[in-house]
Formats: structure tokens, C-alpha cells, sequence
């Protein structure tokens, strides 16, 4: 494998990176409101929240990148398959966030809550002020776990057809035919990209077990 | 939009698509069987007390858990033929499921044998317990209690990560979906059907997961 091969393997890690981070980033925003449909406490809106999530959980990734890109096609949206690739990864990742968030929120004691309202403070600055603060400290290892499963799922995009760092493995490997060599490189490349975050995960869990002892 | 949606392909490919859905349980459960004993192997060899195979362990869980599955269902499709094994694409995405949930299994197994505590052991053996039952009722079904939950939805996951398999062309449902869809064009159709197969088949195996742990390893109510 020369330079060539591998800067042209770079190339497709800068779009791993790209997408990995739309998706978390999306997935972030589009997740707080499915994590607080989940918790608020009003029955139509906690069950369309949990289908949402039960739909995602419950599917392949592959599948949800499949509906998504030819989905939006159906709908007359003529979009690149980068940008199909990027609401899906959302969706994805809004479904799992918001379920993990949940959790959280759920974690945080009740008396938290009620001590907010007991002094009148409204949903917005209970949220705000009281629970959410709490909240983002116990999903911090979960989130980050999650992100390594992001990273790690845009791999799919390849199969939509998107080069990524995935695809671009195929591609070099079909060229000079060294598979073993490639796909070694291409693993070691997410490797890098996911230890550090598993490790940072793992080391955040244990502080935060000795924390709440 | 002037699309009309047509739903024929699918009804046509049912029986294929049926039959992909065995396929995939399949590929599912053949991965998790190998799996568990990679899991078990995996902690035995990780408590070892030999260093080097304790380091060993811990690398291959740390490596296959921070690389992609496509990624290493590819490797090990091109390195078993070097190795002079040659298995045609379903038995590979068995043993590429298998080594990937074996990752997973020896972190949830050492969990659930690492929540017995020492103490509870040389308390049953303080009672006159015979060594059998100390490990029968004391470590083991405390221990299946509580890794069962975790390894019940890992084998859920593994259900829902067979789909990866269709990249190797082995036998499940995403791959005739693939070839149903091909024949037809009709993707949306046939994508939007098939995920709502997987959605049934995940429910499905969750509820029967449930049903098991309530029978026989919820705690007596007394």
C-alpha cells in the first residue's frame, strides 16, 4: 500500500469524522426532546417517545439508512447520498440518546423535583437549573459509549454507497489486492479513533461509582 | 409527488422473505452459542493468573469492541482463505458474529460472577454446603440472574447486527431483501417491509425473553 492508498484512506476518515459528528450533534439536539417527551409526564406524548425509540432500538441500522435514502428519494427530494446519510444517522442517534437521557433524568433523585417545585420553579427552570445539570453528569459514561457506537455504525454508510472510511478500505483493497493489509490499516483507524473515547467512558464511570458511594 | 407506492414485490417475495427471516435467527443464534463459550473461554483464560493470557484477553475485548463489525466481518472473510480455511459466507458471518458478541459476553460474564461476593461464598461453605451446591445455589443461578438481561439484549443486538452479514453475501433476510429489491426497484417498499420484520422479530424476542426470566429466574416472592 503506497501513500496514494493511504492518504486516500485519510480522505475517507475525514468523512467518518464528519458524519460522526453530525450524527451526535443532531442526534444531541433531536435526542433532549425525545428524552423529555419520555419524562414529561404526559401519556400520549411518554408512549409516541417510547415507539420512537422502540422503532430505532428495535431495527437494524442498515434498515433505518435503507428507509431514510430511499425514502427521501420517494418524496421527490433529490439530496446526496451524504446528506440522506447524515438525517439517518440522526434519527439513529436520537433515538438512542434520548433513551439513554432518560434514563438519567430518571436517576436524578425525585426529591430534586420536588424540592423545585416546592419552590415554585417552572418545568423550564426545574429542567434547566435543577434536574438536567444532575442528569448530564450520570449519562456523561453511557453518552460517550454511545458515541464509539456511532462511529462504528457510520461504517454503514458504505453499504448506501457513501465513502467513508469503510468504503474507501473496499475500494483500495479492490485495487491492490491486499485485503488483509487494508482491512488492517482501516481497523486500526477506527481503533484509534475509539479507544481513547472508551477508555476517557470507562475512567468517567468509575469516578462517577465513587462519586455516589 | 407522484410516486405511487407498490407493495406486489413484497407480497410476491413473502415466502422468500419468510424464510430469510429463519436465515437471520439463525445467523443470530449460531453467533450467540459461540459467543457464550468464546465468553466463558474468555474469562476462565482471563483469570488465569498468567499474565500474558490475561493481557491477551483484555486486547481482544478492547480490539473488537472499538472496530466496526463490517470491518471485521471483511478480515475474517479474506483471512480465513489465507489461513486455508474455506467457508462459504454463512458460516463466516456465523464465526465473525460469534467472535464480535464473544467481545461483549466476556464483559457481561465477569460481571455477573464478579457481583458474588467472597463473602457469600464462604458463607455457604460456613453452613455445611457441599461444594456442588455452594456453586449451584450460590454462585450460579445468582450469577445467571444477573447477566441474563444484559446478554438477552446483546443477543437481540447480534439479531439486528446479522443485516451487516448481507455485505458478504450470506443467507438472511437482509440480503434477499437485497435481491428482491434489486429485481424490483421497488426499495422503499421492500426496505420499509423488511424493518418492520426486524421490528417483529425483536419484539418477539424480547417478550419470550421476558417470559423466561419471570418463570424461572425471578426471585421467589415470599
Amino acid at each position: 500500500m503506497g501513500l496514494n492508498e493511504f492518504l486516500f484512506l485519510l480522505a475517507g476518515l475525514k468523512w467518518t469524522l464528519a458524519l460522526s459528528a453530525i450524527g451526535f450533534v443532531g442526534g444531541g439536539v433531536a435526542g433532549l426532546i425525545v428524552a423529555l417527551a419520555r419524562t414529561s409526564g404526559i401519556a400520549p406524548l411518554e408512549r409516541v417517545a417510547a415507539g420512537y425509540i422502540g422503532l430505532f432500538q428495535g431495527t437494524p441500522l442498515l434498515m433505518q439508512l435503507f428507509v431514510v435514502y430511499y425514502g427521501l428519494a420517494l418524496v421527490g427530494l433529490k439530496l446526496d447520498a451524504w446528506v440522506a446519510v447524515a438525517i439517518g444517522f440522526t434519527l439513529h442517534a436520537s433515538a438512542y440518546l434520548g433513551e439513554i437521557w432518560r434514563g438519567s433524568i430518571e436517576a436524578v433523585p425525585r426529591g430534586q423535583t420536588e424540592a423545585a417545585k416546592a419552590l415554585s420553579l417552572n418545568y423550564v427552570s426545574r429542567m434547566k437549573d435543577v434536574i438536567l445539570p444532575q442528569a448530564i453528569r450520570i449519562s456523561l459514561p453511557a453518552t460517550i459509549g454511545f458515541l464509539v457506537q456511532l462511529i462504528k455504525g457510520t461504517s454503514l454508510a458504505a453499504i448506501v454507497g457513501f465513502t467513508e472510511l469503510a468504503r474507501a478500505g473496499s475500494i483500495v483493497s479492490n485495487q491492490i489486492f491486499q485485503p488483509l493489509l487494508v482491512f488492517g490499516v482501516v481497523g486500526a483507524l477506527y481503533f484509534a479513533m475509539c479507544w481513547p473515547l472508551s477508555l476517557y467512558g470507562a475512567w468517567l464511570e468509575r469516578r462517577l461509582a465513587t462519586a455516589t458511594r | 409527488m407522484n410516486y405511487t407506492l407498490d407493495f406486489l414485490p413484497v407480497i410476491d417475495g413473502l415466502p422468500s422473505l419468510l424464510a430469510a427471516c429463519l436465515g437471520t435467527l439463525g445467523l443470530a443464534l449460531g453467533g450467540m452459542i459461540l459467543a457464550i463459550i468464546i465468553g466463558i473461554g474468555g474469562v476462565v483464560l482471563r483469570d488465569s493468573g498468567i499474565r500474558q493470557v490475561r493481557w491477551l484477553v483484555i486486547a481482544f475485548v478492547e480490539l473488537i469492541r472499538n472496530t466496526p463489525f463490517l470491518v471485521q466481518i471483511y478480515f475474517i472473510y479474506f483471512a480465513l482463505p489465507l489461513a486455508g480455511i474455506r467457508l462459504d459466507p454463512t458460516p463466516t458471518a456465523i464465526i465473525a458474529l460469534g467472535i464480535n458478541g464473544g467481545a461483549y459476553a466476556i464483559e457481561i460474564i465477569r460481571g455477573g460472577v464478579q457481583s458474588i461476593g467472597k463473602g457469600q461464598i464462604e458463607a455457604g461453605l460456613a453452613l455445611g454446603l457441599h461444594k456442588t451446591q455452594v456453586f449451584r445455589l450460590i454462585v450460579l443461578k445468582p450469577a445467571l440472574r444477573a447477566i441474563y438481561p444484559s446478554l438477552t439484549s446483546q443477543f437481540i443486538l447480534l439479531t439486528l447486527t446479522t443485516s451487516v452479514a448481507s455485505a458478504i453475501a450470506a443467507y438472511e433476510l437482509t440480503s434477499v431483501a437485497q435481491r428482491i429489491e434489486s429485481d424490483s426497484f421497488r426499495s422503499f417498499e421492500v426496505y420499509g417491509a423488511v424493518t418492520l420484520f426486524y421490528l417483529v422479530m425483536s419484539w418477539l424476542l424480547m417478550r419470550i425473553f421476558g417470559l423466561i426470566q419471570s418463570r424461572y429466574l425471578s426471585y421467589p416472592v415470599k
